[in-house]
């Protein structure tokens, strides 16, 4: 996708190809040259994404620098002035025919059998560019067919041809340097580590970029022939990164996605969640049709016209009295019809895509944006405070990488734990129990010292900030356990210090930034619209008085101010922090109506349920985190009597008696054009087609005001600082239901920091006892170095312990008692 | 830094054991020719490798010189002497030094990862004179204003590497190493390094991976040429243990002293290590550009012949990467100029002579071996061709080859080295010249080298290859391949 760059270099390289004239961009790569101007000269090794190495050989071509013709592999050669070039000529073909004889030397031919028959390669280099026989008589070289190097990947190294593309991606792009060649000669093979598993998040990518079978990912094998294929483009919607993929299928099943390569966003790269969640949408486990309690007590199927219309009336109540939560899993489409739902038909404004895991939506939408791109250009400076990128955001997090390992970025990183990006960070600090802004207000001081935060260290970070250059900062909550309010404070600090700072949120959930573009969060309408008293176009009334977020709602709940509460494929008793709240709630609200995929522990207490189509099955639109619009795409068709959900609410509308104004999908963005101001522009017809995707116009220029930062909260002598964020594998629905991926998560255990353990006396032991009021858990622990002193850090929704029961929403900082187990 | 070696090395790290003097060498050693004695002055004295001895017989009185005087004024001097690499290339040193960009931090990177096939006078050198090689690196360091020298010294060389890093101890007690050398403001400190046994390791640009902790593969020059982008992507120089072995006596002497010795092309010596069919094999200094191969054979102070009175049948002048040389050879003077125009190269100068009795084939095949089982694995022609070859010629030499593969050899050999390969003997037999080094389609040598016993032996010796080859229509045959064919 480069077509996007200016083709036309300011200083072109005049050089000489085929016998034709061309030029060069200053210091662009031969293949990179030829590729720009039709002149395909065939590869294996070189990949645009990363550095090249000059292995295969297979891009040998003739090149004349002043000393005479000489075989170059043009992976490896800019392209200099008056240089001349033969790609064509006998020399060259002599080569390509020479490597590609060399390569199916060992080659075993079981094309036939193999998942890369068909879209390989070696298999069309052969083709167009080899020798056509072998004289090779020899025995090929045996190994031990696929072993599987992890989970989700197996390698066969006989198909192997040694490109080096797996392997640098490990170790250049992601980071996990966990293949490598080993042995010599012919004998050279890839393989891990003894007893270390390739367990990268990004492993997928690897089975993608391998020019031929060698790599296999464990839910495609042998599941399809790429010529039965179907094939769209669409987004990743795990997270709020919004990678771009393609959607493919066989028989009306989704089997295979692939990483696209868009500049703006992934660059082709994928996370394993991104690439294997799909296994989700085939689960047996999907809900298929809708379901409510009739007499009895269990939920049993029913017409849809019945569930909706008992939908209907267990809406039409005190506004008040209605609450809603989730939303982040809908495309922009269905969430601007429950937004107008909910709040201009039922009027209420108790609504909310974040679970309690967030931060205000004022910050996202009013805080001036920068784009992935911005941030991350060569020689920028980001600054993070927020969760660990690689858990919540894997695409990002290679974007980032990529910056500060290869472009020169500066990356300030100031989290509650060290992260996946610190060893690579220009500085890296902790930041203490709710004092993130004193911190960062130190940043921007002239003088001053912080505890537990060296002078040098700050006086560093200080210099480096000290600059009218633009500052990115990428933020989010970096610990569950601690209020948003501290993080909501750091970043009005930058605000008020630098200006020109922008910002980039990184919130978790799916299409989280697009749930509020479109007014999911109470005292929002779609657009960002604050000011409720003008009403909006097409809706027949707006809220009258600001309602309440996630945390309002369940509490209301619990309170017994809450009649009916809708789930738009949320889960708040396996996900809402303070889980002791989210049962409360549900122990005190009449009807639950659930939109939703799959039975979660939440939709289980429903009284109607219904079943929505799921990414895949639905076509629609995603709002990533900068804003940027891209297409999300139906490639199967839902099982059983599953909707998008946009359908749902507007049958739920006409029930209520409403006409919502839109019956097919065109009509409903032509409303959302004209209703949402933000999306006043939006080409809807050009986007499936957009390379990018275009970004919203957010120019907001809000002049938001934060009120003096939080005092950091008093800490308890006695405790340790709880940490809890997520992991990548959780026990979170999708993960679970997507077949390989359901297994991945680590168990639940306590990270306390090296020195804590030696303090804490616990070097031969594996328990400790949390007290947690009246009740104690036992509980296994790992030192690890990334945990600062004093602190207990454990990710939620791990398999083995609920985190989440000790913690209280609305609770500053959470502290926790812990000592020798007796299970030790 | 380098007692980081001494301690590994008590603590029984790699279960190497001390030598004593009573060392036996498992290779020929040093043979006094009587020539000069640049480099080999303390070959002789059992404690060569000790400080005392050292600095005795004039040792660390070149470095004190030097440092009195000027960076620039030591480089001049190297390059005045036309001091030519003793690792393969024989490119001029003080030339090499001078292509350093003035980007600091820059590093020297000492090669002694000594591995090509008949070659073993690196290995000498550091055994016998740990602490001239130490005074050549200070020299260098000084004269190319870096502070950080790399010892990159093979993983089979247990006993250099012992006497390196007791050396180095030495030194930096006696404060020749380390801060304010000599008492000057200069700070010079050399790291050892233990290759781990690869031979491609001793191109330069894979032994720099390696000393970054990578796999030795080697890098494509252009663009990484170690003087501009070498250790850490900085400015590096990768001299070989010889050259800087000179320089202690260069430095002592002059370059005119130097350039006494010699032909004007290449001035001083050179270690010679002949190995094979010759009555006293050894390593030889001699004079470069004086002596001729045939003088080394069967002079009465050098090799005094071919063993039981045979016929020279042909002998390899630089070490298993070089084409092979026959007796028209003989008079060549041993000069790498005049070597690389005769087809050939002088490398590092490792002579492997065969008489009469050899098999040609065989010793191509065990050539050729080499190189596949050495192969890095980047390249795939070197990769999967030099494995090819040898199944050939392992088929040749068992009796089960073709008449198609002697030609098919050839064209293997020609995917990993396209157009004419370099050889020898052009001249009588009315070929066109061709010098080396030969074209590649590979990132370094190591393919290519292959190439060169093959070409060699079969240009040569094709009826031997022959003989070996049954006749497909012979029924009488009892070769799998005629089996096959009736």
């Amino acid at each position: 996708m480069t077509a996007t760059e200016p083709t036309e270099a300011v200083t072109g390289v005049p050089f000489t190809l085929n016998g034709k004239e061309y030029e060069a961009e200053q210091g662009e790569l031969l293949i990179e040259a030829c590729d720009r101007n039709g002149v395909h000269i065939p590869r294996f090794c070189y990949h645009k994404r990363m550095k090249p190495v000059g292995m295969c050989r297979m891009c040998l071509v003739e090149v004349d620098t002043g000393r005479g013709m000489k075989l170059e592999p043009s992976c490896m050669l800019p392209v200099t002035p008056e240089m001349k070039v033969e790609t064509e000529s006998e020399a060259t073909k002599a080569a390509q025919d020479g490597v590609l004889e060399l390569l199916l030397t060992n080659h075993p031919l079981d094309c036939p059998v193999c998942d890369k028959g068909g879209e390989c390669p070696l298999q069309d280099n052969a083709y167009a560019f080899g020798p056509g026989e072998s004289r090779f008589v020899e025995e090929k070289r045996h190994y031990e067919k696929p072993i599987p190097i992890s989970d989700l990947v197996h390698l066969d190294r006989e198909r192997c041809i040694l490109c080096d593309r797996c392997t640098r991606f490990a170790s250049d792009v992601a980071g996990d340097p966990l293949i490598h060649f080993i042995d010599r000669g012919s004998s050279t093979q890839v393989n891990t580590f003894p007893d270390h598993p390739f367990s990268s998040y990004f492993s997928g990518n690897t089975v993608q970029i391998c020019p031929v079978g060698a790599l296999t990912a464990s839910p495609y094998r042998f599941k399809a022939r790429p010529w039965d294929l179907d094939t769209v483009e669409s987004t990743a919607m795990v997270d709020a990164t919004g990678a771009r993929v393609l959607l493919q299928s066989s028989q009306n099943e989704l089997v295979r996605v692939l990483g696209v390569d868009s500049d703006a966003v992934n660059w082709g790269w994928l996370s394993d969640k991104e690439r294997f969640i799909y296994q989700a949408t085939n689960s047996s486990s999907r809900i298929t049709e809708p379901m409510a309690r009739g007499g009895g007590q269990e939920l049993s199927p029913v017409r849809w016209v019945d569930g909706l219309s008992s939908a209907a009336r267990a809406l039409q109540i005190d506004p008040a009295r209605v609450g809603v939560i989730g939303g982040a899993r809908l495309t922009v489409e269905s969430q601007y019809a429950w937004a107008k739902l909910i709040k201009g038909v039922v009027g209420s404004d108790n609504l909310d895509a974040q679970i309690g895991d967030g931060l205000p939506a004022v910050l996202t939408l009013g805080l001036p944006r920068t784009t992935i791109a911005q941030a991350c250009a060569p020689g920028g400076i980001i600054v993070l405070i927020g969760p660990d990128p690689k858990e919540e955001q894997p695409s990002l997090y290679l974007r980032i990488r990529h910056a500060v390992t290869e472009e020169g970025a500066t990356l300030i990183e100031v989290t509650p734990r060290a992260t996946s990006l610190s060893d690579i960070a220009t500085v890296s600090l902790r930041s203490g129990p709710g004092s993130i802004s004193q911190l960062v207000a130190n940043f921007f001081a002239e003088v001053g010292s912080v505890e537990g935060v060296s002078d040098a260290a700050l006086a560093k970070v200080r210099s480096l900030l000290n600059t009218d250059d633009p500052i990115s900062v990428l933020f989010g909550r970096g610990n569950l356990a601690e209020s948003g309010r501290y993080t909501e404070d750091a970043l009005g600090v930058i605000r008020n210090s630098r200006p020109n700072a922008k910002f980039l949120p990184m919130l978790r959930r799916g299409n989280v930034v697009g749930a509020l573009e479109m007014g999911f969060s109470p005292g929002f309408l779609p657009g960002g619209v604050r000011n409720f008293g003008a009403g909006l176009e097409n809706w027949p009334d707006v809220p009258q008085t600001t309602g309440k977020n996630c945390d309002g709602i369940l509490r209301a709940a619990a309170a017994g101010e809450i009649d009916t509460l809708v789930l738009l494929g949320a889960d708040p008793l396996d996900d809402f922090p303070d889980s002791a709240l989210a049962h409360d709630a549900f122990d005190g609200v009449d009807t639950v109506i659930a939109v939703d995929t799959f039975m979660t522990a939440s939709s289980r207490h429903a009284s109607i349920f219904f079943p929505a189509a799921m990414f895949g099955e639905v076509d629609g639109t995603f709002c990533n985190l900068e804003g940027r619009l891209s297409p999300v795409r139906a490639k199967v068709t839902p099982p059983g009597l599953c909707r998008p959900d946009w359908m749902i609410a507007a049958e739920i509308g006409s029930q209520l008696g409403f006409d919502m104004g839109f019956a097919t999908l065109a009509e409903l963005r032509a409303e959302i054009s004209s209703t949402a101001f933000s999306f006043a522009k939006v080409d809807w017809a050009a986007l499936d087609n957009a390379e990018d995707g275009p970004l919203l116009e957010l120019d907001r220029d809000w002049d938001l005001e934060f009120g003096e930062p939080a005092e950091p909260p008093v800490v308890a002598s006695y405790g340790m600082r709880l940490i809890v964020d997520r992991k990548l594998w959780d026990l979170g629905t999708m993960t679970q239901e997507a077949g390989h991926l359901a297994s991945l998560s680590p168990g639940a255990a306590l990270h306390f920091s090296p020195t804590d353990v030696q303090m804490m006396d616990l070097a031969n032991q594996s328990y400790v006892t949390i007290d947690h009021g009246d009740i104690s858990f036992d509980l296994p622990f790992v030192s690890d170095h990334r945990v600062p002193p004093r602190s207990a850090w454990l990710p939620a929704r791990l398999p083995g312990f609920d985190v989440r029961k000790l913690l209280s929403a609305g609770r500053s900082i959470t502290s926790v008692r812990v000592r020798t187990s007796e299970a030790n | 830094m380098v007692r980081q070696s001494a301690t590994r090395r008590e603590s029984g790290g790699l279960g190497v054991t001390t030598h004593t003097n009573d060392y036996v060498p498992h290779a020929a050693g040093y043979v006094d020719n009587e020539g000069p004695k640049i480099v080999t002055s303390r070959f002789t004295d059992r404690d060569s490798h000790t400080l005392e001895r050292f600095e005795a017989t004039g040792g660390y009185r070149s470095i004190r010189s030097v440092i009195a005087g000027s960076p620039a004024d030591a480089a001049q001097l190297v390059k005045d002497a036309v001091l030519l690499g003793r690792g393969g290339a024989g490119f001029p040193a003080g030339v090499k030094w001078g292509f350093m960009p003035p980007v600091w931090p820059r590093y020297l990177v000492v090669n002694g990862d000594e591995s090509e096939p008949g070659t073993y006078k690196d290995r000498l050198l550091m055994e016998q004179d740990p602490h001239q090689l130490i005074e050549g690196c200070l020299i260098t360091c000084y004269a190319l204003g870096l502070n950080m020298c790399f010892l990159y010294v093979r993983g089979e060389m247990a006993l250099a590497q012992e006497r390196i890093a007791t050396a180095l101890n030495e030194a930096y007690e006696a404060g020749y190493i380390g801060q304010n050398i000599f008492g000057t403001d200069v700070g010079i400190d050399i790291v050892l390094h233990w290759g781990a046994g690869a031979y491609i390791v001793g191109e330069e640009t894979a032994l720099i991976e390696s000393l970054e902790g990578n796999r030795g593969m080697p890098r494509l020059k252009p663009p990484f040429f170690p003087a501009a982008k070498g250790l850490y992507m900085k400015p590096t120089i990768v001299n070989n243990v010889e050259t800087l072995s000179n320089l202690p006596w260069l430095f002592q002497h002059g370059s005119a002293a130097y350039k006494q010795y010699g032909s004007e092309k290449s001035p001083g010596s050179r270690m010679l290590a002949i190995s094979g069919h010759v009555n006293r094999p050894g390593v030889y200094e001699v004079e470069q550009g004086v002596v001729t191969f045939r003088e080394l054979f069967y002079g009465d102070n050098y090799c005094q012949g071919i063993r039981d009175g045979n016929d020279l049948k042909m002998f390899i002048p630089g070490g298993g990467s070089a084409p092979w040389f026959f007796e028209d050879q003989l008079d060549l003077k041993i000069e790498a100029a005049d070597v690389g125009a005769a087809g050939s190269m002088l490398g590092s100068g490792a002579i492997v002579v065969m008489d009469e009795t050899t098999d040609a084939v065989k010793a191509c095949l065990r050539v050729v071996r080499f190189f596949a089982r050495e192969s890095c694995g980047k390249c795939t022609p070197c990769r999967e061709g030099t494995t090819w070859e040898e199944q050939i010629l392992q088929r040749i030499y068992d009796g089960h080859g073709r008449p198609e593969d002697i030609d098919l050899l050839l064209d293997v050999g020609s995917q990993i080295s396209p157009g004419p390969y370099p050889v020898a003997g052009w001249e009588s037999e009315g070929m066109t010249p061709v010098a080396f080094p030969p074209k590649q389609t590979t990132i370094c040598p190591l393919g290519p080298s292959s190439v060169a016993p093959i070409t060699s032996a079969i240009r040569r010796f094709r009826s031997e290859f022959e003989a070996k080859i049954p006749d497909p229509d012979d029924s009488n045959s009892d070769s799998t391949n005629a089996e096959v064919g009736s």
